[in-house]
C-alpha cells in the first residue's frame, strides 16, 4: 500500500480555510523563516481514504478475539466515547478559571474517590498519563518518603523475576538498584530468597498481584510484613487490579502505594497504544510526595490543589489524560458497587473455563487457579518433534481472526503463552478459540510447515525484523 | 461454566485469597445506572462546566483552541483504530503501523532533522526524556533550561531529574528573552544539555540558532521545545544544529480536553536514534518481498533492556498521535502555513489594539509569533475575572510563574479561530475593564 | 559447531586469536546461533581500556541484547568499524569478518585460564542438550 508522501500531488489541499491578508509573518528576521515544508500535499477524500484502508489492516477489539495477557483487551463501551466527545468536556482549556470546569473538577473528585476505594488508599492523583509513569511516580514517592525521614542508605529495590519489564526499568531509572526475587515451585515469590534479599538496603518491593502467571500471591499478608519490617515500602502494580475488584484491596493487604491502569482495568480504549492513564493511590504517610495538583471540596465547590512542600512535583502537564479520567468514570458509574465485583467474577470465571478448555492441549507450570490470565506453554513434545514455537502457534491464530495471546513472557516460563480472555467475552468465543487452538496444534503435528510459514491470510505475511533493525528505514524520503 | 469446573458457585475460583485480605463488605460506591440515565448523569456534569464553543477566548500557554477538521474525528472514530492495541503482531498490525510510520515522517521532516519516534505521553514528557538522552549520550550530570521554556516543561524536567544526580540550572531572562550573557556563564563543560523554547513560552522568537551554537561549543547537546504549528514558518531546529527537537502537538487536530490526552513530539539527528525512548516503527518486507512496517529498534526498550533500558515507557500516544497525523496530511504545507498565518495576523492586530490602550506596554522588543505578553497597569488575574463577566476567557495571568514580571503581565495567545471581529470585541472589553 | 583449534575461548563464548602481544576477540559460532540474527554491535572506542571477565560492548538481535565480556584486559588498539553497516558478518564469519576488536594485552597471563578449543567444544556440548 502507497504512503501519504507517495499519494501527494502539487496543490492539493485537505482543509478549506479562509484567506490571509499578508504572505508572510510580519516583523520576523527572514533567517529565523523556513525554506521550504516538504510535507504530502492531499485532498479531504484522498486523505480520508487512505486512513480508512489503513484502519482496515488492524485487529482490534471489535474486529475478533483479543486474549492479549496482561493487556486486559475488554470491550470499551460506546457510551464512553460520547461523552468524551461532549463540547463540555472536550474544549475545556486546562487553564481555565475554576469556577468555568467545575463539572470537569467535580468528575475528578469523584473518581479520585472511587480508585481510593477500590483500591483501599487513602489519596489519589490522577496525574500520571500511563502505567509506567504511575510506577515512576510511585518510586519516586518512596524515594521522597526514605530521604525525608533522612534514611538515605536505601538503594535497593527488589522485584520479582515475573515481573513487567517496566518494574526494573522504572526503578533504575529513579536511581535505584534492581535486586531480583526468584519465584517459587507454586509461581509466587520465594519467601526464603526475599527474606535473604530483604534489609536496610531495601528501599521498596515492587509485586504484582494477581502475578504475571495470573496466580494470586497468597503470602501476601507475609511478604507485606517482612517488606516493613525491614524498613521497606510495597508497591503494588496495578496492571492485573481487573482480577480482584470488590474481592480484595492492594491496600488491605499491606501495599503502600498502587497504580491503577484505566485502559486495563476501566476500559478506556488501549488506541493503538496510547494514550493510556496510570492514576496513583497512596497511604496516608505517603500523601505528602503526591504530585501536584489534585482536587479538593469545599462544601459543593472544587478546586485545584497544587502539590504540598515534600510533593515530588508534577509528572506530566496539568492533571493527566482528562479524557480517559472520564471515560473511567463513565465506566464505573455505569457498573457501580455490585457491576464492578462482577466484572472480577466474570474475567476470572472466563479465564479458569478457558484454563479448563485448554490444559489438555498444551502444557500448564503451575497446577493452580488462576485469576484473571492464566500462562502454558507449548509441549514440548511438539516442538521437539515438529521444530514448531509457540510464535509460529501465535501466528497461525492469526490465520482464524483471533489476536495472538501474549508469548515469552513471563521469561520464567518456557515456550510461554498468556492468555487473558477478559469478562466481555462470551462462552462461545472462549470455546472457538480452544477449537481453534486445538486444531492448530493438530496441524503443528500433520503439517508443521503450515504453521510454521503462518499467517497466510493477513494483509502482510511475516516480516523481516532483521533487516528493519539493521538498515533502519524510518521515515519516507524522497 | 460452573458445571465445566465442577464447582457450584463462582466464589470458589477465590478461595486462594486468605480470609484476612478479603473485602466483606459491598464497595462504597454508588450503584450501577442504565445507560440512558448514565448518560443523563454525565452531560450534566459536562453542562456544568463553560466551554471554549461558549466563551471566546485568547488563553493558550501551551494549549490552544484551534479548529480540528471533521475527517479527523471521523478517522479516530474507526475502532479498527481506537480498540487496538500497541502492534505487537506486526501482520495484522499494518494500519497502526504505517501511520505511525508516516507521523514519524511528517514530524522529522516539520523539525528538519533526520529521525523522529512514534510519540510520547505530552510536550513536557518529551522535554524531560531528550534532557535524559543528552545526559546518557554525553555522560554528563548538568542542565540548562531557560526560563523562558514553559514552566509545566520545567517543572517536569525537575521530576524527571530526582531518579540521578543532576543539577539542573535556570537560564534567566533579559526582559522578554534569555539572557545570552547569562548563558555564556552557564554553560561549561559539565553541561549535558541546553533546553530552550522556540517561539518562548512567552511568545517571542529567540536567537536559538546562537544559543545552540553557544551550547555546541562547550559539547552540549542542544534540545529545542518548537510549538509545530510556528513551524511551518520558523527555521527548523535541524536546521540551525539541534540534536534533539520536542514539542507539544496538541495544537495539531487535537481537543483541548482539560489538560489531555495529548500527544509529544520527538526528532533527532541520526546519532541519537538509538538513545531514543519509546516505540520506533521502520519499513522492510515480509517473506513474500511485499512491504510492510514493524517495530524496530526495540533492544532500546524496557521489555527487552529492563533495568538498562533508555526510558521506562512502553506504549506511545497511538490514538493522538494518529489524530495528528491525519491532521497533518489534510493541512499539508499550504494548510499549516495558512493556519499559523492566520494566527499570526490576528495576534498582531490584538497587540497593536492592546498597545494602543493608556498604560499598556509590550513585555519587550522581540518579535513574536501568534503568542505575546504585555504588561497591564492591573493585575492580570483581575482583570481576567471581569472579563469572564463578558464571556470571554483572557490571558494567562504570568505573575505566578513569573513574579520578575510582575502582576500585571499577561500572555495572550490568538489562534485561526479568532474573528476579526471578536478581537475587536475583546479588546474594546479590556480597554473598558482597565 | 565450528570451533577452530588456533583459538581460546571464554565460558561467555568469546573467542581471542592472539598475535604477539595483541589479541582479536570475536564472538563464537556457538553463540552467534544462539542469538539469532545479530542486528547491532556496539564497540568500544580505540584507545579504551577493558579488563578480563568485564562487559566491553553489546550485541543485540531483533529482540535480544548480551553484553560482550573481555576475555583479557588490555587497551583496545582496533575495532571492526565495518560492522556498524554490516552487523550480519558476525552471523556469517564469527571467527573471520565478524571479529569485534582488538586488544593490546596488558596481563597475557590472563590467556592461561582460558578455555582451549577442546575444551569449549565440550562445554557448548553439554549445554546445548
Amino acid at each position: 500500500m502507497t504512503n501519504i508522501f507517495e499519494e501527494s500531488r502539487p496543490g492539493r489541499l485537505g482543509v478549506q480555510l479562509p484567506p490571509t491578508r499578508t504572505e508572510a509573518p510580519a516583523g520576523i528576521p527572514k533567517e529565523a523563516l523556513r525554506a521550504e515544508l516538504p510535507w504530502p500535499e492531499l485532498s479531504e477524500p484522498q486523505v480520508v481514504r487512505h486512513f480508512v484502508r489503513l484502519s482496515r489492516m488492524n485487529h482490534a477489539i471489535d474486529v475478533g478475539f483479543y486474549p492479549l495477557g496482561s493487556c486486559t483487551m475488554k470491550y470499551n463501551p460506546k457510551i464512553n466515547e460520547e461523552m468524551a466527545r461532549l463540547a463540555g468536556f472536550a474544549w475545556l482549556h486546562p487553564l481555565q478559571p475554576e469556577e468555568t470546569v467545575q463539572g470537569a473538577l467535580q468528575l475528578m473528585w469523584e473518581l479520585e474517590q472511587d480508585l481510593a476505594e477500590l483500591t483501599g488508599m487513602d489519596q489519589v492523583s490522577l496525574q500520571p498519563a500511563a502505567g509506567a509513569q504511575g510506577e515512576q511516580t510511585g518510586i519516586l514517592m518512596i524515594k521522597a518518603y526514605h530521604q525525608s525521614r533522612g534514611d538515605l542508605e536505601r538503594t535497593e529495590v527488589l522485584i520479582p523475576d515475573a515481573a513487567h519489564g517496566t518494574n526494573p526499568a522504572t526503578a533504575s531509572l529513579a536511581g535505584f538498584e534492581v535486586v531480583e526475587v526468584k519465584s517459587d515451585q507454586r509461581g509466587g515469590v520465594d519467601l526464603t530468597e526475599l527474606r535473604a534479599k530483604l534489609g536496610p538496603k531495601t528501599a521498596a518491593v515492587m509485586l504484582t498481584n494477581p502475578s504475571t502467571l495470573g496466580i494470586f500471591e497468597d503470602n501476601i499478608v507475609e511478604i507485606a510484613r517482612l517488606t516493613h519490617e525491614a524498613g521497606g515500602l510495597l508497591y503494588y502494580d496495578g496492571a492485573n487490579l481487573n482480577a480482584i475488584l470488590g474481592k480484595c484491596r492492594p491496600g488491605d493487604t499491606g501495599f503502600d502505594v498502587v497504580h491503577v491502569n484505566l485502559h486495563k482495568t476501566f476500559s478506556t480504549p488501549h488506541g493503538g497504544g496510547g494514550p493510556g492513564s496510570g492514576p496513583v493511590g497512596v497511604k496516608a504517610h505517603l500523601a505528602p510526595f503526591l504530585p501536584g495538583p489534585t482536587v479538593g471540596r469545599d462544601g459543593d465547590r472544587f478546586h485545584l490543589v497544587p502539590g504540598g512542600p515534600q510533593s515530588i512535583g508534577q509528572v506530566r502537564s496539568f492533571y493527566g489524560n482528562f479524557g480517559m479520567h472520564l471515560r473511567a468514570y463513565t465506566y464505573i458509574r455505569s457498573l457501580g458497587r455490585d457491576g464492578l465485583t462482577e466484572v472480577a467474577e466474570d474475567a476470572v470465571l472466563n479465564a479458569n473455563y478457558l484454563l479448563h478448555l485448554v490444559k489438555d492441549l498444551m502444557s500448564v507450570p503451575y497446577e493452580r487457579l488462576a485469576k484473571h490470565e492464566f500462562v502454558v506453554g507449548l509441549p514440548r513434545a511438539i516442538k521437539d518433534r515438529t521444530g514448531v514455537r509457540t510464535l509460529d502457534v501465535a501466528k497461525r491464530l492469526l490465520d482464524f481472526g483471533i489476536h495472538s495471546p501474549t508469548v515469552y513472557f513471563p521469561l520464567i516460563v518456557e515456550e510461554a503463552m498468556m492468555i487473558e480472555p477478559t469478562e466481555t467475552e462470551s462462552k462461545e468465543t472462549l470455546d472457538a478459540f480452544a477449537a481453534v487452538l486445538a486444531q492448530v496444534l493438530e496441524e503443528a503435528v500433520t503439517d508443521p510447515e503450515l504453521v510454521k510459514t503462518a499467517p497466510h491470510t493477513t494483509p502482510v505475511r511475516r516480516l523481516d525484523e532483521a533487516r528493519a533493525a539493521r538498515q533502519p528505514i524510518l521515515r519516507y524520503r524522497p | 461454566m460452573l458445571a465445566a469446573l465442577d464447582i457450584s458457585a463462582i466464589d470458589d475460583l477465590f478461595s486462594d485469597l486468605p480470609a484476612e485480605v478479603r473485602l466483606n463488605r459491598a464497595l462504597d460506591l454508588p450503584l450501577g445506572m442504565p445507560e440512558m440515565e448514565l448518560d443523563r448523569h454525565v452531560r450534566a456534569l459536562a453542562e456544568q462546566n463553560r466551554n471554549l464553543t461558549q466563551l471566546v477566548s485568547f488563553l493558550g500557554a501551551g494549549v490552544y483552541d484551534r479548529f480540528i477538521p471533521a475527517a479527523v474525528g471521523e478517522i479516530l472514530r474507526r475502532a479498527e483504530f481506537y480498540t487496538s492495541y500497541t502492534p505487537y503482531q506486526p501482520e495484522v498490525s499494518q494500519g497502526t503501523l504505517q501511520a505511525i510510520w508516516e507521523f514519524q515522517s511528517l514530524v522529522a521532516t516539520l523539525y528538519g532533522l533526520d529521525v523522529a519516534q512514534a510519540s510520547l505521553y505530552d510536550g513536557a514528557t518529551a522535554a524531560a526524556e531528550a534532557v535524559m538522552v543528552a545526559v546518557a549520550e554525553t555522560g554528563r550530570t548538568s542542565v540548562v533550561v531557560a526560563r523562558s521554556v514553559d514552566p509545566q516543561v520545567r517543572g517536569v524536567i525537575r521530576t524527571y531529574a530526582r531518579g540521578r544526580p543532576l543539577a539542573i540550572q535556570e537560564l534567566p531572562l533579559a526582559r522578554d528573552l534569555s539572557d545570552l550573557n547569562a548563558l555564556g556563564r552557564l554553560l561549561s563543560q559539565e553541561t549535558a544539555a541546553l533546553v530552550i523554547q522556540q517561539p518562548s513560552f512567552l511568545g517571542a522568537i529567540e536567537p536559538v540558532a546562537e544559543m545552540v551554537e553557544m551550547a555546541h561549543r562547550q559539547g552540549a547537546l542542544a534540545v529545542v521545545v518548537a510549538d509545530p504549528i510556528a513551524h511551518a514558518w520558523l527555521e527548523p531546529p535541524g536546521a540551525y544544529g539541534a540534536d534533539l527537537a520536542v514539542g507539544e502537538g496538541q495544537g495539531l487536530g487535537v481537543p483541548p480536553s482539560f489538560g489531555g490526552p495529548y500527544v509529544g513530539l520527538m526528532a533527532a539527528r541520526e546519532g541519537l536514534v538509538r538513545r531514543l525512548p519509546g516505540r520506533i516503527v521502520g519499513a522492510t518486507v515480509d517473506v513474500d518481498g511485499k512491504s510492510g512496517f514493524v517495530l524496530t529498534l526495540q533492544t532500546r526498550e524496557q521489555h527487552i533492556r529492563r533495568q538498562r533500558a533508555t526510558s521506562n515507557i512502553c506504549t506511545n500516544q497511538g490514538l493522538i498521535a494518529l489524530a495528528a497525523t491525519v491532521y497533518m496530511s489534510l493541512l499539508g504545507p499550504e494548510g499549516l502555513r495558512r493556519v499559523a498565518l492566520l494566527s499570526h495576523e490576528g495576534a498582531q492586530d490584538l497587540k497593536a489594539r492592546l498597545l494602543a490602550l493608556p498604560g499598556v506596554s509590550a513585555l519587550g522588543p522581540a518579535p513574536t509569533f501568534y503568542e505575546f505578553a504585555v504588561n497591564l497597569p492591573r493585575p492580570a488575574a483581575l482583570v481576567n475575572q471581569e472579563l469572564l463577566a463578558k464571556g470571554f476567557i483572557g490571558g494567562r495571568a504570568l505573575g505566578d510563574d513569573y513574579p520578575e514580571l510582575g502582576p500585571g503581565s499577561w500572555l495572550l495567545a490568538v489562534t485561526e479561530k479568532r474573528s476579526a471581529a471578536e478581537i475587536a470585541a475583546f479588546a474594546d472589553a479590556v480597554g473598558a475593564v482597565l | 559447531m565450528d570451533v577452530p583449534e588456533d583459538l581460546r575461548y571464554t565460558a561467555d563464548h568469546e573467542w581471542i586469536r592472539v598475535d604477539g602481544g595483541r589479541g582479536r576477540i570475536g564472538l563464537s559460532a556457538f553463540a552467534q546461533d544462539q542469538l539469532g540474527d545479530i542486528v547491532f554491535v556496539e564497540l568500544p572506542k580505540v584507545g579504551a581500556a577493558v579488563t578480563a571477565g568485564s562487559a566491553f560492548g553489546v550485541v543485540e538481535s531483533v529482540k535480544s541484547m548480551s553484553d560482550l565480556y573481555a576475555p583479557v584486559s588490555g587497551t583496545v588498539v582496533a575495532i571492526n568499524q565495518s560492522l556498524a553497516d554490516h552487523p550480519e558478518q558476525v552471523n556469517q564469519d564469527p571467527y573471520g569478518r565478524g571479529w569485534m576488536i582488538e586488544v593490546e594485552m596488558s596481563q597475557p597471563k590472563e590467556l592461561d585460564a582460558l578455555m582451549s578449543s577442546e575444551a569449549y567444544a565440550q562445554s557448548i556440548q553439554s549445554a546445548g542438550h
